[in-house]
């Protein structure tokens, strides 16, 4: 962390929330009296496209983009996905990844190949890896949409402020509009934190 | 209602730069807000939507709307049209005239420039319009100044009545952070219209005195920008170069040169001259940072002073710290070596069309079909130039797809002899700019075969509204454009006029098959909702029998992401030859039961488990 600059960054495909989860993040640093900036670009992201959600958040922040070199932590929601943005993580740098491994109809006709052992490639890197099957846990608990949750109580424990303040966000956010995924949610996140402890 | 619509004055918020113009607009006491759906301005409206005490609209196309906003304006009512920057082309007669006439309401145009081009099909510098019409531009760096400088400009367009500029980019419109709200809406008193022939109609008499008017309005704004506020110059502890630097380009040189004298144009045209010469004698070096042409930079050398810029910095794309520090730390005579970092060779993710997208079928059948130049458009289904149809062989502007494919058919070359010509475009696309195309297709006798795919959605935005779909920006009912009637009414013959359902694949390409060998212009319209949107009704998922596959490939042809690879097998065929069987799987949770593979599906291998959700047919209708 630079000059006080905590750096996020989630990434995933289109559709799988990757920029709802950046949203929660961004709220509750800004809850915490950060200055926030927050920013991807999406434009045809909702047709299975790579979807990057930075997170930048400290005294003052200027560039909302993450250097290469410069992630603290990167939220990997697809194993491909976040092998693609290695190179931005910091050499001291987390990685927290989904293990689901999403096909796109390039490589299932063959054009290209998936890489065989992307959370293996992570490590040999160097980087600090935690990767798990985040929709097997949603599975369990009878959701395949928790898996945002999931992640998110995942990175809980690694962020500059108490796990317990991102878990009210993403709990007051549910309140307010689907109070009756409030306790799921709550079961979730604490699902994650636990599994975010992992090796992987 | 959204709860910012309620959120009072000092209250602070995490806000994209196009929710703070919207917020901006409200308390400048905009009446009329219109736009054209286009990444990365679209939600400037539909954030505007959400404020009651706003008339706002999706106007038909970017000329349209800024048509609108001018009507509004002449009315005393402030108003304000917001575009992508390719959108301003097409308004540009608008308020190129408008410029000289002026304006009485305040009037905005909100500009976003695709920096980058993430969702466009090139890559502009709106601020050559500011020179161009002879407007001031006004650059926001993030949401706080979006927020701050519309309100501005409209302040501005009424002291010079003068339409104002407020030129955006991605980085604006898109990045989300920090917003105080300093007031609340101020409602304005509008007089309604004075009549003034000499003023408001454009003859060549009337318009000849508003000329020199217009060169006095430039040499006000040329002594403004040497004292207004939002010209400001940072000073730094490091004065071995200097910047000079609009819009998002601030932050990167601040982020990645902390220590080093700034100035930063908020008011960038016309630029302020004497203040750059008095901040170039405070630094050793010079150097302008500006997305993405030298506009600046060619004024300030222009104006005798030694400076540089594009001649250190990329020409195209967008700036970062990873690109300016390469550049400049050279010139400080620190020599700069790219880190070394772990790289990841991973597969490339292009956009897809989605499980169920009526323009699979289309594309399916152009893939199928030989001996076709097929003339594409602006719109989701762009993507047809991709894999696997690699059916869509050009796509240059919205509406072009007919009057380009018609010009192919009149000038047809040697290879173009025993080929048909067919023009791809979807609903929102036609009604914006492609219905002129088809009317002059039929004036002059050309021949073209035009697919024209309603999906009832402007797709590639989000699935906004326009006036094919029978509803409006806000979700209200609104009239709904017949395409089968239009197109009859500009000249196709009822008979060549023909309702398809996209998902009835054989008949589809039967239909494409016999329109193209017609010696006259057909149009032939599908008519199922995109599958994005909640006109989309989702049935149950199908599934691959295993041991019926025959691993003939058919389906995987179609495109749908739902479908992928089980496994490949190499097989001999009766002639001896080597041939490649791939077996297919679906995906439960993405497939949506649409039924279009089934069509491909000889040996019956694709079924639904429980087959009583059968999907419901809409009846193709002549």
């Amino acid at each position: 962390m630079r000059d006080g600059i905590t750096n996020l960054l989630v990434v995933g495909i289109g559709g799988q929330g990757v920029m709802t989860a950046a949203e929660m993040l961004a709220r509750t640093a800004l809850s915490q009296g950060y200055d926030v900036k927050k920013t991807e670009v999406a434009g045809m992201a909702q047709r299975g496209g790579v979807v990057s959600s930075h997170v930048r958040f400290g005294p003052k922040v200027y560039s909302p983009q993450i250097e290469p070199g410069e992630a603290d932590l990167l939220i990997g929601f697809e194993a491909a996905e976040a092998l693609r943005w290695v190179s931005h993580l910091r050499p001291t740098g987390v990685a927290m990844v989904n293990t689901l491994r999403l096909t796109p109809p390039i490589v299932s006709a063959g054009l290209y190949d998936y890489p065989t052992d992307p959370i293996g490639v992570l490590a040999a890197a160097g980087i600090e890896v935690h990767a798990f099957d985040a929709g097997a846990i949603a599975e369990e608990l009878g959701n395949p949409k928790l898996v945002n949750t999931i992640m998110l109580g995942a990175i809980s424990d690694y962020l500059p402020f108490p796990a317990e303040a991102l878990e009210s966000c993403i709990v007051e956010g549910f309140r307010a509009y689907k109070p009756q995924l409030v306790e799921i949610n709550i079961r979730a996140f604490a699902a994650g934190r636990a599994a975010g402890h992992g090796s992987g | 209602m959204h709860a910012l619509v309620h959120a009072p004055a000092e209250s602070r918020h995490l806000l994209s730069g196009n929710e703070a113009v919207a917020r901006a607009a409200w308390e400048a006491g905009v009446r009329v807000a219109a736009a054209y759906p286009g990444t990365p301005a679209t939600e400037i409206l539909e954030y505007i939507a959400r404020y009651p005490d706003i008339y706002s609209e999706w106007s038909v196309n970017e000329k349209v709307s800024v048509e609108v906003a001018i009507g509004a304006s002449l009315a005393g009512s402030r108003a304000l049209a917001a575009m992508k920057h390719v959108g301003m082309n097409v308004a540009s007669d608008a308020f190129m005239t408008q410029s000289l006439a002026g304006v009485v309401g305040g009037l905005v145009i909100v500009v976003a420039d695709d920096v980058g081009l993430s969702s466009s099909q090139n890559e502009q510098d709106s601020r050559y319009w500011g020179r161009f019409g002879h407007l001031p531009i006004l650059e926001p760096a993030d949401s706080q100044e979006a927020y701050e400088m519309v309100q501005r400009a409209f302040d501005l367009s009424e002291e010079y009545e003068v339409p104002v500029i407020v030129r955006m980019t991605t980085r604006v419109c898109h990045v989300k952070a920090m917003v105080t709200f300093a007031g609340e809406r101020v409602e304005r008193h509008a007089a309604g219209f004075q009549k003034n022939p000499r003023r408001w109609v454009m003859t060549p008499a009337n318009a000849k005195p508003r000329l020199p008017l217009m060169h006095e309005r430039d040499q006000k704004f040329r002594e403004l920008t040497e004292t207004i506020d939002l010209n400001i110059a940072f000073s730094g502890s490091d004065r071995r170069v200097g910047f000079i630097t609009s819009g998002p380009a601030f932050m990167h040189v601040r982020e990645t040169f902390p220590n080093a004298p700034v100035l930063k144009l908020g008011f960038s045209y016309p630029p302020p001259l004497e203040k750059i010469r008095a901040f170039a004698g405070q630094v050793d070096t010079l150097v302008v940072v500006e997305e993405t042409e030298p506009l600046l930079e060619t004024e300030i050398r222009a104006a005798g002073l030694e400076v540089r810029g594009k001649d250190l910095l990329p020409r195209f794309g967008e700036l970062a710290p990873s690109v300016l520090r390469p550049a400049i730390k050279p010139l400080l005579g620190e020599p700069y070596e790219v880190p070394h970092r772990p790289q990841a060779d991973v597969f490339p993710r292009p956009p897809t069309m989605c499980a169920s997208c009526p323009h699979l079928g289309p594309y399916f059948a152009l893939s199928h079909i030989r001996n076709l130049n097929i003339i594409g458009d602006i719109g989701c289904y762009t993507l047809g130039a991709g894999h696997p149809w690699n059916a869509l062989d050009t796509c240059t502007c919205m509406g072009a797809s007919l009057s380009m494919a018609h010009g192919m058919d009149k000038g047809r070359g040697e290879s173009d002899e025993k080929k048909s010509i067919v023009a791809v475009i979807g609903d929102s696309t036609f009604l914006h700019m492609g219905m002129q195309g088809l009317l002059n297709m039929i004036y002059n006798r050309g021949n073209v075969t035009v697919l024209l795919l309603d999906n009832r959605s402007v797709g590639m935005t989000g699935g906004q509204e326009n006036p094919g779909t029978g509803l409006d920006l806000h979700g209200m009912e609104a009239p709904r454009v017949d395409f089968a009637k239009l197109a009859e009414a500009l000249g196709v013959r009822p008979e060549r006029i023909r309702m398809v359902d996209p998902y009835e694949l054989p008949t589809i390409v039967k239909l494409v098959r016999e329109e193209t060998k017609m010696e006259e212009p057909s149009v032939i319209i599908t008519n199922r909702p995109c599958s994005l949107t909640d006109r989309f009704e989702r049935f149950q998922s199908y599934t691959v029998i295993d041991e019926k596959c025959t691993g003939c490939g058919n389906c995987i042809d179609l495109g749908c992401p739902a479908i992928t690879v089980a496994r490949r097998e190499t097989t001999t065929t009766k002639s001896g030859k080597s041939k490649e069987l791939v077996f297919a799987r679906i995906d439960a949770n993405t497939c949506t039961g649409c039924h279009m593979c089934v069509e491909t599906c000889a040996p019956e291998a694709i079924i639904q488990p429980q087959p009583q959700n059968r999907v419901i047919r809409i009846h193709a209708h002549a």
